[in-house]
C-alpha cells in the first residue's frame, strides 16, 4: 500500500517500481489481462497486432494526460482543466509553427511551455488564493477552452507547412529498427513520459512533498516547508506533462483542433482511479494510472471490434470505472 | 465480585507484527482497572479486540460469564461496551451536539432533526461534567482538550456498563482531570466497570483499584492498585527500573539571549507576552488550558499571525511570517496534535522523520538520497525506542505513543538553535519520557535553547530552569527552575486574571 514509499527499498528504482506497482496494482493489471483474454475470444481481429498498436496509440494521449493529473490528485487536488488546457498547447504550438513559421523544435517547447505556464497559474490560484482546486481549475477549463478558439479563430491550425510535426506521434522509431514492430513514437513518449514521472514521484523531494501534500497539508507546512512554493512547482508540472500531451495530440491529428478537448478530463481521471489512485490524496502511483488509462482504451477498442454499439461501449465504460474502484475498496478492507 | 469481562488468551497479529499473544483482562463491576505497559504494548489493540474493532485470531472473551465476540462498535454498545478511543474520532465540520448524537439524532416527523432537543441533552450532559461548552459549537474550532471532552461525552452518552477510556487524560489540565475522576467515581459507584488506560504513573493511586501490566502484547500481572508501589509496576511494564536524574538549573545571566520576543499581541489570545530565552537554557512554559502557550509559541513560529510584536533570533529582528521563516530562522516547533499538525500518517516513517529536514537529504537536483535518510531514521527509532516493524511502516499503523515519539525524532534529527516542544510526551511511556528528558538535556548541554510546554506541571519542573506561567494570554510571572519552586507558586501565578480585564469584559 505504500507503494510510494517502498519502491526505494529494494533494488534499483525500476525494480522497485515494478515491485511496489505490482503488489498495489494487482487487482487493475489482472483486469486488464481478463479483457485482453476476453475480447481475443470474442473477436479473432482483436489480438492482431495492428490492433494492438491501435490501442497503444489510442493511449498515448489520454495516458500522458493521466499521468499529469495523477500527481494533482496525489495533492489532495483535482485538475479538471487538462481536456482543455492540452486543446490550448496544441493551439500554441500551431501559432508558433504555422502562423509564425518558426522551428518545429520551437514549436514543441512552447507547446509544452504553455502547458508549464497553465499549471503554473492553476497552482497560484489553488496555493496562495486558497481557491479549491476544483474551483480554480473549473475557470482556467473555461477560460482555455475560450482562449483557444479565440487565438485560432475557431478554426482549425493545419500543420501541413512543418514537415516532420506529424512524425512525432506517428512516426516510429522503433519500427525502424526494428522492422517487425512498428510502435508510434506517441507510445514511446507515453512510456518515457511515465518512467520520468515515476522516478520524480519516487525519488524526488518534490515526488515526496507531492504525496505529503496530499497526506497532510498542515503537517508539510509545519515542518518549514515552503508548502505554496511546492504546490505551485507540482501543478507547473503536471501542466508540462500536459503541454506534452497537447503537443502529441496535435501532430497525431496534424492540426490543432481547437474545439476539442472538453471530455478528455473526465477520461483521465477515470484511469488514475481505476489505477488505484486515491482522490482523497496521499496515495497513488504512475504504473497504476498507466495502467488504468491501458483498460479503458482495451474497453473502447475491444468493444467497437466487437461491433458493439457506440451507445453500450459508453455504458460499459462507465460500469468498469464503478466496478473497478469498488474492487480496489473492497480489497483494502 | 461480578466479573463483568475476561479476556483469556488472546491473540492479534498484524503484518509484520503480533501485536497479542496470550493477553488476559478480568474486569469486575464497579471497578477501575488501569491497563498498563509501555507505548506499542498492545493496550489500545486490546481494548479494540473487547469492543468489537478488531476481530481476535484466537482467545476468548467472556462478557458476563458468556463467551461474546462482538463485531463492529454498534454489537459492542448493544453488549454494553463503550469506548474513548486514544485517537480522536470526530467530525470537525459538525457541532459537539451532532457528534455526539450521530446517528441517533433525536427526531420529529418525516425525518426532520429535533435540533432543539439534541443541543439540550448535549447542554444537560455537558453541565453534569461541569464542561463550559456550547453544544453548537463546531468541534474543529476548539482545542485538543475540549475535543477530548466531547469524545468523553459522547461516551458516556451510551449510559454503557463497561467503559474503556484510552488514554482520556493525554491532553487534559488539572482541573479536567479532577472533573473527569469524578466522574468516573460517580460512574463506579452505579457500578460501570472501566477499564484505564493512562501513561500518568500519578493517576494510578488516584483512581484506579486494579492493574493489568501488559508487555509485548502479552499478560505480565494484575496487582492491586493500592498497595503495590509505582516503581514495582514501573519494572513490570518495562522489565528494569527507570532512574531520574536530578535537575542541574545552570547560571544562564551572562549567556547570549537565543530568542527574544517583544509585545506580542493578538486579540484576547495573546496579549502583551514579552521574554528572553537564553542558549542553553529550558523555558517551562506553565498555564492552564487555554491560558495562550501553544498559542505564543505558534504564533512565534509563523505557524499564525500576529497583530503586534518583535521576535529577535541571536540578538538580531526577524520578520517571521510562515513557518518556512522560523525554520530558516533555526526555529523548530514540535506541535501539541500529532495527527493534525505533526504527521502524515499515510506516509511512512523514514518520510515523517525526514520531512523538516529534506534539504539535507537531497542533491543539487532534487534526487533524495534514500539511503541517508534510512540511516538516520534507524539511528532515531533506535535512539528513542520506536516500535515498529521497519522504517517503511506506514505511521498511522504504529500505537500512538511511537506516533509520538516520530514527531519529537523529526525534530531532533532537524538541528534547530530554538526549540519549541508543545506537548512532547503525550502518550509516551515512562521509560521514554525520561530518554526524552535526556535528549532534551543534550540539546541544552550543546547550547541549545528549549521551550518546554506542557500541561503536566511535574514535566515542566522536572526539566525547566526558568518557568514561564501564563494566564488568560498574558504572562503573568517567571519563577525560578529547581526545588525552590512549588507547584502551589505556579498555579497561584496561572490563575492570576486580570480582575480589569474581567470587568470590562462583563460591561460589555
Ligand atoms: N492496524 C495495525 N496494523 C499494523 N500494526 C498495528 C496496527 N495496530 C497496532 N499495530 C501494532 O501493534 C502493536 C500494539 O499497538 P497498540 O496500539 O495496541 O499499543 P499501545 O499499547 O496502545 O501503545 P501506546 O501506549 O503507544 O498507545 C504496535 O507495535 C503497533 O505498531
Ligand atoms: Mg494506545
Amino acid at each position: 500500500m505504500t507503494a510510494s514509499v517502498d519502491a526505494k527499498k529494494e533494488g534499483g528504482f525500476l525494480a522497485g517500481l515494478i515491485k511496489s506497482g505490482a503488489h498495489q496494482k494487482l487487482l487493475a493489471f489482472a483486469s486488464l489481462i481478463m479483457l485482453l483474454i476476453g475480447f481475443s475470444l470474442g473477436s479473432p481481429n482483436f489480438m492482431q497486432m495492428s490492433n494492438m498498436i491501435a490501442i497503444l496509440q489510442a493511449t498515448s494521449v489520454i495516458g500522458v494526460l493521466a499521468i499529469g493529473v495523477t500527481l494533482i490528485i496525489i495533492t489532495g487536488g483535482i485538475d479538471l482543466s487538462i481536456g482543455t488546457m492540452m486543446t490550448f498547447c496544441a493551439v500554441i504550438c500551431g501559432v508558433f509553427l504555422t502562423y509564425w513559421g518558426l522551428p518545429l523544435p520551437v514549436g514543441v517547447v512552447a507547446g509544452i511551455g504553455a502547458g508549464a505556464f497553465c499549471g503554473f497559474c492553476s497552482g497560484t490560484f489553488v496555493a496562495k488564493m486558497k481557491i479549491p482546486p476544483f474551483i480554480a481549475t473549473l475557470g482556467m477549463m473555461l477560460i482555455l477552452k475560450g482562449l483557444s478558439l479565440v487565438i485560432s479563430g475557431t478554426r482549425p491550425i493545419y500543420f501541413n507547412d512543418t514537415p516532420g510535426f506529424d512524425k512525432i506521434s506517428r512516426g516510429s522509431l522503433i519500427g525502424e529498427v526494428i522492422p517487425g514492430l512498428p510502435i508510434p513514437n506517441g507510445v514511446l513518449i507515453l512510456f518515457l513520459v511515465a518512467i520520468g514521472v515515476a522516478y520524480v514521484l519516487s525519488r524526488t523531494v518534490l515526488g515526496r512533498y507531492t504525496y505529503a501534500l496530499g497526506s497532510n497539508e498542515e503537517a508539510v507546512r509545519l515542518s518549514g516547508v515552503n508548502a505554496d512554493r511546492w504546490k505551485i512547482a507540482i501543478y507547473t508540472f503536471a501542466g508540462a506533462i500536459c503541454g506534452i500531451a497537447g503537443v502529441l495530440i496535435a501532430s497525431r491529428l496534424n492540426s490543432a483542433q481547437p474545439a476539442l478537448g472538453l471530455g478528455y478530463e473526465l477520461e483521465a481521471i477515470a484511469a488514475v482511479v481505476i489505477g488505484g489512485t486515491s482522490l482523497a490524496g496521499g496515495r497513488g502511483t504512475i504504473l497504476g494510472t498507466l495502467i488504468g488509462a491501458l483498460i479503458m482504451s482495451v474497453l473502447t477498442n475491444g468493444l467497437r471490434v466487437m461491433s458493439v454499439a457506440q451507445e453500450w461501449q459508453t455504458v460499459a465504460t462507465g460500469a468498469i470505472i464503478i466496478l473497478a474502484v469498488y474492487a480496489d475498496m473492497s480489497r483494502k478492507k | 465480585m461480578d466479573k463483568i469481562v475476561e479476556m483469556i488468551g488472546v491473540d492479534k497479529g498484524f503484518p509484520g507484527v503480533q501485536a497479542l499473544k496470550d493477553a488476559r483482562l478480568e474486569l469486575y463491576k464497579g471497578e477501575v482497572h488501569a491497563l498498563m505497559g509501555e507505548n506499542g504494548a498492545g493496550k489500545s489493540t486490546l481494548m479494540k479486540v473487547l469492543s468489537g474493532i478488531y476481530k481476535k485470531d484466537a482467545g476468548e472473551i467472556l462478557i458476563r460469564g458468556k463467551p461474546e465476540e462482538p463485531v463492529g462498535p454498534r454489537e459492542a454498545q448493544a453488549l454494553g461496551i463503550g469506548i474513548i478511543h486514544q485517537e480522536l474520532s470526530l467530525m470537525m465540520d459538525l457541532s459537539a451536539a451532532q457528534n455526539i448524537f450521530i446517528g441517533r439524532e433525536p427526531r420529529l416527523s418525516f425525518g426532520r432533526i429535533d435540533d432543539a432537543e439534541m443541543n439540550r441533552k448535549a447542554a444537560t450532559l455537558f453541565s453534569s461534567m461541569h464542561l463550559d461548552l456550547d453544544p453548537q459549537t463546531v468541534v474543529g474550532d476548539l482545542t485538543i482538550a475540549k475535543q477530548q471532552m466531547i469524545e468523553i461525552s459522547k461516551a458516556l452518552s451510551f449510559n454503557s456498563e463497561v467503559l474503556i477510556m484510552d488514554e482520556p487524560t493525554a491532553a487534559l489540565n488539572d482541573a479536567e482531570i479532577a472533573d473527569l475522576f469524578n466522574i468516573i467515581n460517580k460512574l463506579k459507584a452505579n457500578g460501570v466497570g472501566i477499564v484505564y488506560i493512562s501513561h500518568k504513573m500519578d493517576e494510578l493511586k488516584r483512581i484506579a483499584d486494579r492493574v493489568t501490566v501488559m508487555r509485548d502484547g502479552q499478560y505480565v500481572g494484575t496487582v492491586d492498585a493500592k498497595e503495590t508501589p509505582v516503581d514495582q509496576i514501573i519494572a513490570m511494564m518495562v522489565g528494569r527500573k527507570v532512574q531520574h536524574d536530578p535537575l542541574v538549573v545552570p547560571e544562564i545571566s551572562d549567556v547570549p539571549v537565543a530568542l527574544e520576543v517583544r509585545g506580542l499581541n493578538r486579540g484576547k489570545e495573546i496579549r502583551d507576552v514579552s521574554f528572553k530565552l537564553h542558549r542553553g537554557e529550558v523555558l517551562g512554559f506553565a498555564g492552564l488550558m487555554g491560558a495562550g502557550r501553544t498559542e505564543v509559541a505558534r504564533a512565534i513560529f509563523g505557524a499564525d499571525p500576529l497583530d503586534a510584536g518583535e521576535v529577535f533570533v541571536g540578538g538580531e529582528k526577524r520578520h517571521i511570517t510562515s513557518p518556512h521563516d522560523a525554520v530558516k530562522a533555526g526555529i523548530g516547533y514540535l506541535s501539541e496534535d500529532r495527527k493534525r499538525y505533526g504527521l502524515a500518517i499515510t506516509m511512512d516513517v523514514a518520510a515523517n522523520t525526514a520531512m523538516p529536514n529534506l534539504e539535507n537529504f537531497t542533491s543539487q537536483l532534487g534526487v533524495l538520497n534514500e539511503s541517508e535518510i534510512d540511516t538516520a531514521t534507524q539511528e532515531m527509532v533506535d535512539k528513542l525506542n520506536i516500535r515498529t516493524p521497519s522504517i517503511h511502516q506506514e505511521v498511522r499503523l504504529l500505537s500512538g505513543g511511537n506516533q509520538q515519539k516520530i514527531v519529537v525524532g523529526k525534530w531532533l534529527l532537524r538541528d534547530c538553535d530554538i526549540f519549541i516542544f508543545d506537548e512532547p510526551t503525550r502518550g509516551i511511556d515512562v521509560g521514554a519520557k525520561a530518554e526524552i528528558y535526556r535528549l532534551i538535556e543534550d540539546l541544552t548541554a550543546r547550547g541549545k535553547a528549549v521551550i518546554m510546554i506542557s500541561s503536566e506541571l511535574p514535566e515542566v519542573m522536572r526539566l525547566s530552569h526558568r518557568i514561564l506561567v501564563m494566564c488568560e494570554g498574558r504572562v503573568t510571572g517567571i519563577l525560578p527552575g529547581g526545588e525552590g519552586t512549588t507547584q502551589e507558586d505556579i498555579m497561584t501565578l496561572a490563575t492570576q486574571r486580570d480582575t480589569n480585564q474581567q470587568n470590562a469584559g462583563y460591561i460589555q
